[in-house]
C-alpha cells in the first residue's frame, strides 16, 4: 500500500517536473536540506540563490527543503541514511562532522576533484572555519553559514554608570569591575539591573567555549577522540563563569535561557550580553538605544569559538551529482555571494576575498559592527566536536550546568564530565 | 449438525469482523513492541559494526545510569503530583460550573481553553510567563514584594514549574468529562438529600464521588498515561536542563535514540516505559474496579 502511494505521488512528481523542466531528462536533481537558526527571509534567500544557481547551471536542478532548526536537520537527515535516501548535499553543523564520518555518511571534497584549482579554492576560506571542516588530511565540510560569540553592550546603560561607552571591558578583571557598577540594586536589595549576562541552556558549552579560548585552554583535540575537561585552565574558566553570580554577583544566578537573553538586553535588564553575531541583525532592529558590538575580554588571550554550519555532500551520491554539487558549493561560496549571504544574514562571510568586494567594504563602512567578527576571527577556535559529538557534549553540558546551579563545585563538576567522555570515547582511541 | 455449522460459520464471521482491527493493532502495535524487545538485546548497529546479541547487558547499563535514574525519578515525581493535583482542580472546577450562575458558558470555556492549545504553544506562552525579572510571573511577585527567581534555571523550582503547567493544562481537559457526568447525575438525588438533611460535603462524598468513580477511573487512565507520554513543553522549554533536573522519561527515550543514535539502549530503555506503564493500568483496573460502582 505505501509503495503504490509512493510510486503514485513519483508519477505525479514526474509529471510535473516534466511539464517545467521539459526536454532535460539529463538533468543532474540535487536534494538539498538547509536549516534556519537565524532570524530573517531565509527560505526566501535560499530559494533565488538556487534558482539563480539553475539558470546558470543548466544542467543541474537543486531542490532546497527546509527541515527545521540544526538539531531537526541532522535528525532527519540521519534518518533518511537510514532508510537508505540521504540527502544529495545539506548544511548542518561544522560539529556534526565526525558524527557524520562515523556513520559513513558523506564523502570528503578532495574525493571529489583534487585539481589545483580545487586546491585553492579550499584554502581561500578563513583557517579558523577550516578548524571545524577538515581532519585526517581532508576537507568534509565546507564553510557556509558561520558564525562567532561576540559582546554586546548597552551603551547608555555605561553612562549612566559613569563608564565610557565606546570602551566596552577588554579583560576578565574589568569585566568584574564594570560589571560592580552597571549592577543595579532596589531599595529591598533586589537586583533591577545585571552588569552581564551569558547564556547557558541549551548549549552552555559553546558560550563555556568563549571563556576556555579565552584562558587558553584547549577543550579537545583535532582528531576529536579526547577530551580537557578537568585541566586546571578549564576548571578555572568554569570558576570564573560561576564567580560572576555567584562571588561577585553581576550575573543572574541559575541557568540564563539563551533564547531570551536578546529581550533580557532590549528591556534594559542586563547591560552587557555574550551572544552569536548571527543575533546582530535582530539587536540592530530592536534594541531602543546606542549600542556597541565588540570582542569579548581577554584573560590570556583574545578568543571565542567558531559556530555554524558546513556544506556537506553525501555518499550515496552518485559521482555525476557529487560532481554537481561541488560545482553547487563552490557557487554559493564565490566572493560576492558570500559577501551578499553575510550582509542579508548576519553571519560572517567565510572567505578574506569576500570581505573585499566591494559590496561588502561599503557596508562595513556603513555599520563597522559587522566587522567586529572578522577581526575576531583570527583569535578564534574550531567549536567543540567529537565523535559521539551530541553524547560527549551533553556530559559536558551537564556538568556546566551543575556548576552553575551550584549542585556541585566547578571542579568536581568537570572532573565528573571529563570521567563520563572517556568512557564514551574510549572505542575511538 | 446444523446448529454447529452454524455456529461454526459464526464463528469465523465473528473473526473475519476482527480481522482488520487484530491485523493493523497486530502490524503497528504489537509486532513493534516485540521487535522493540529483540532490539534491546542487542547491541546498536553501525555503519561499520553490526548490531551484537549482549542479553540484558543494555538493561544492565540502565541501573547505573544516572540520568536514566534521574529523569525515572523526576517522572515519577511529576506523576504523583500533577495527576491527584489535576484531577482534583477538575472535580472541584466541574462542580462549580455545573451550578446554575451567571456566566457559565463563558466559565466553562475559559476552563477548557488550555486543552485546545497545543502544547508547544502553551509552553511558549509559559516560557515567558516565568521568564526571571519581568515575566508574568514575577512581574507579580514583584508588586507582592518579592524578588526576581529563575523559575525555569534552577534545580529546585524547575521541576515544580512544568507541573504547574500541565496541571494547568489538564484540568480543563478532565473536566469535562466530570461535567458530563455530573449532568448525569439524577436531580431526585439531591432533593432527597436535602430533605433527609445531609451537608453538601456529606452529599459529595457518599453520592456524587462514588456516581462519578467511572468517570475517575477512565480520567485516571488517561492522567497516568499522559503524564508519561506528553513531553513537548520539556522539549521547548527546558531540554531537560538544568542538568537533567526537568528530564522525563520518554524526554530521555528520544535522546538517546534520536540525539545519540544509540536505539538499540533507546529500545531497552522504552521497554521499561511500556513495564511501568503496563503495571500501571493493570493495577489500576484491578485495584479500583472493585470500587466503582456503575449504575
Amino acid at each position: 500500500m505505501a509503495s503504490t502511494r509512493r510510486s503514485w505521488l513519483a508519477g505525479i512528481a514526474l509529471a510535473a517536473l516534466g511539464a517545467f523542466s521539459g526536454a532535460r531528462a539529463d538533468a543532474q536533481e540535487l536534494q538539498f536540506y538547509y536549516p534556519i537558526a537565524v532570524g530573517g527571509p531565509i527560505p526566501k534567500l535560499i530559494d533565488q540563490m538556487a534558482a539563480d544557481f539553475e539558470k546558470e547551471n543548466p544542467g543541474i536542478r537543486i531542490k532546497p527543503v527546509y527541515t527545521g532548526s540544526y538539531q531537526d536537520t541532522i535528525t532527519k537527515t540521519l534518518t533518511a541514511l537510514k532508510g537508505g535516501e540521504p540527502p544529495h548535499l545539506a548544511i548542518l553543523l561544522s560539529t556534526d562532522m565526525f558524527t557524520l564520518i562515523d556513520e559513513d555518511a558523506i564523502v570528503p571534497f578532495e574525493e571529489i576533484s583534487d585539481t589545483a584549482a580545487d586546491k585553492a579554492w579550499i584554502a581561500g576560506f578563513y583557517p579558523g572555519f577550516l578548524e571545524n571542516s577538515q581532519t585526517g588530511g581532508k576537507t568534509w565540510g565546507i564553510p557556509f553559514q558561520r558564525s562567532t560569540i561576540v559582546q554586546y553592550w548597552n551603551k547608555e546603560l555605561f553612562k549612566e554608570a559613569g563608564l565610557d561607552p565606546e570602551k566596552p571591558p577588554a579583560t576578565w578583571a574589568e569585566l568584574v569591575e564594570m560589571g560592580r557598577r552597571l549592577t543595579k540594586k532596589d531599595a529591598a536589595g533586589n537586583v533591577t539591573q545585571w552588569g552581564v549576562s551569558i547564556p547557558s541552556s541549551g548549549f552552555p558549552y559553546w558560550l563555556f567555549q568563549a571563556l576556555t579560548t579565552q584562558n587558553d585552554a584547549r577543550l579537545m583535540n583535532a582528531a576529536g577522540n579526547e577530551v580537557y575537561f578537568d585541566r586546571p585552565g578549564v576548571i578555572e574558566a568554569l570558576q570564573y563563569w560561576v564567580d560572576l553570580s555567584r562571588r561577585h554577583q553581576i550575573h543572574p544566578p541559575g541557568i540564563v535561557e539563551w533564547g531570551t537573553t536578546p529581550q533580557d538586553f532590549f528591556q534594559r535588564k542586563v547591560a552587557i550580553i555574550w551572544t552569536t553575531t548571527g543575533n546582530l541583525t535582530n539587536i540592530r532592529a530592536n534594541a531602543k538605544f546606542d549600542f556597541g558590538v565588540g570582542m569579548m575580554p581577554a584573560n590570556k588571550r583574545l578568543g571565542s569559538p567558531t559556530g555554524g554550519g558546513n556544506i556537506y555532500v553525501f555518499k550515496k551520491a552518485t559521482p555525476a551529482q557529487r560532481a554537481a554539487a561541488l560545482k553547487f558549493a563552490k557557487w554559493v561560496t564565490e566572493p560576492e555571494r558570500a559577501a551578499q549571504w553575510g550582509i542579508d544574514t548576519g553571519y560572517v562571510a567565510v572567505s578574506p576575498a569576500a570581505f573585499e568586494t566591494a559590496r561588502m567594504k561599503q557596508y562595513v563602512a556603513g555599520f563597522p559592527a559587522a566587522a567586529v567578527a572578522r577581526d575576531q576571527l583570527p583569535h578564534a577556535w574550531a567549536e567543540f566536536s567529537t565523535h559521539e559529538n551530541q553524547r560527549v557534549v551533553k556530559a559536558l553540558n551537564d556538568g556546566l550546568q551543575a556548576a552553575l546551579t551550584g549542585t556541585r563545585p566547578a571542579d568536581q563538576a568537570m572532573r565528573d564530565a571529563q570521567r563520563e567522555a572517556d568512557r564514551i570515547l574510549r572505542p575511538f582511541k | 449438525m446444523p446448529t454447529r455449522m452454524t455456529r461454526l460459520s459464526a464463528n469465523i464471521h465473528g473473526w473475519l469482523l476482527l480481522l482488520p482491527a487484530a491485523l493493523l493493532l497486530g502490524a503497528f502495535t504489537h509486532l513493534p513492541a516485540v521487535a522493540t524487545f529483540w532490539h534491546s538485546l542487542h547491541t546498536t548497529p553501525k555503519a561499520r559494526r553490526p548490531a551484537r546479541f549482549v542479553g540484558l547487558d543494555q538493561y544492565r547499563t540502565m541501573l547505573e545510569d544516572p540520568v536514566f535514574l534521574q529523569a525515572l525519578w523526576n517522572n515519577l515525581l511529576y506523576a504523583l503530583v500533577t495527576i491527584p493535583a489535576s484531577v482534583v482542580l477538575a472535580i472541584l472546577m466541574a462542580l462549580w460550573v455545573n451550578q446554575r450562575l451567571a456566566g457559565r458558558g463563558f466559565l466553562r470555556m475559559a476552563y477548557f481553553a488550555p486543552t485546545v492549545l497545543p502544547m508547544i504553544a502553551v509552553a511558549n506562552i509559559w516560557l515567558f510567563f516565568y521568564t526571571p525579572d519581568y515575566g508574568l510571573i514575577d512581574q507579580v511577585a514583584r508588586s507582592l514584594g518579592f524578588g526576581a527567581t529563575n523559575w525555569l534555571g534552577e534545580r529546585d523550582t524547575v521541576l515544580g514549574a512544568l507541573m504547574v503547567m500541565t496541571i494547568w493544562k489538564e484540568a480543563g481537559f478532565f473536566m469535562i468529562f466530570y461535567l458530563a457526568a455530573l449532568q448525569q447525575v439524577p436531580p431526585a438525588l439531591a432533593d432527597a438529600a436535602a430533605l433527609e438533611g445531609a451537608s453538601r460535603w456529606y452529599f459529595f462524598r457518599r453520592v456524587i464521588f462514588p456516581l462519578l468513580m467511572p468517570t475517575t477511573l477512565f480520567v485516571l487512565v488517561n492522567a497516568v498515561i499522559n503524564s508519561f507520554r506528553l513531553v513537548d513543553h520539556v522539549v521547548a522549554i527546558t531540554r531537560g536542563g538544568p542538568d537533567n533536573a526537568s528530564s522525563l522519561l520518554l524526554f530521555y527515550i528520544y535522546e538517546v535514540a534520536f540525539k545519540f543514535w544509540d536505539t538499540a539502549y533507546g529500545a531497552a530503555l522504552t521497554m521499561v516505559l511500556l513495564a511501568l506503564l503496563a503495571l500501571l493500568a493493570l493495577g489500576q483496573y484491578f485495584f479500583l474496579e472493585k470500587r466503582i460502582h456503575y449504575r
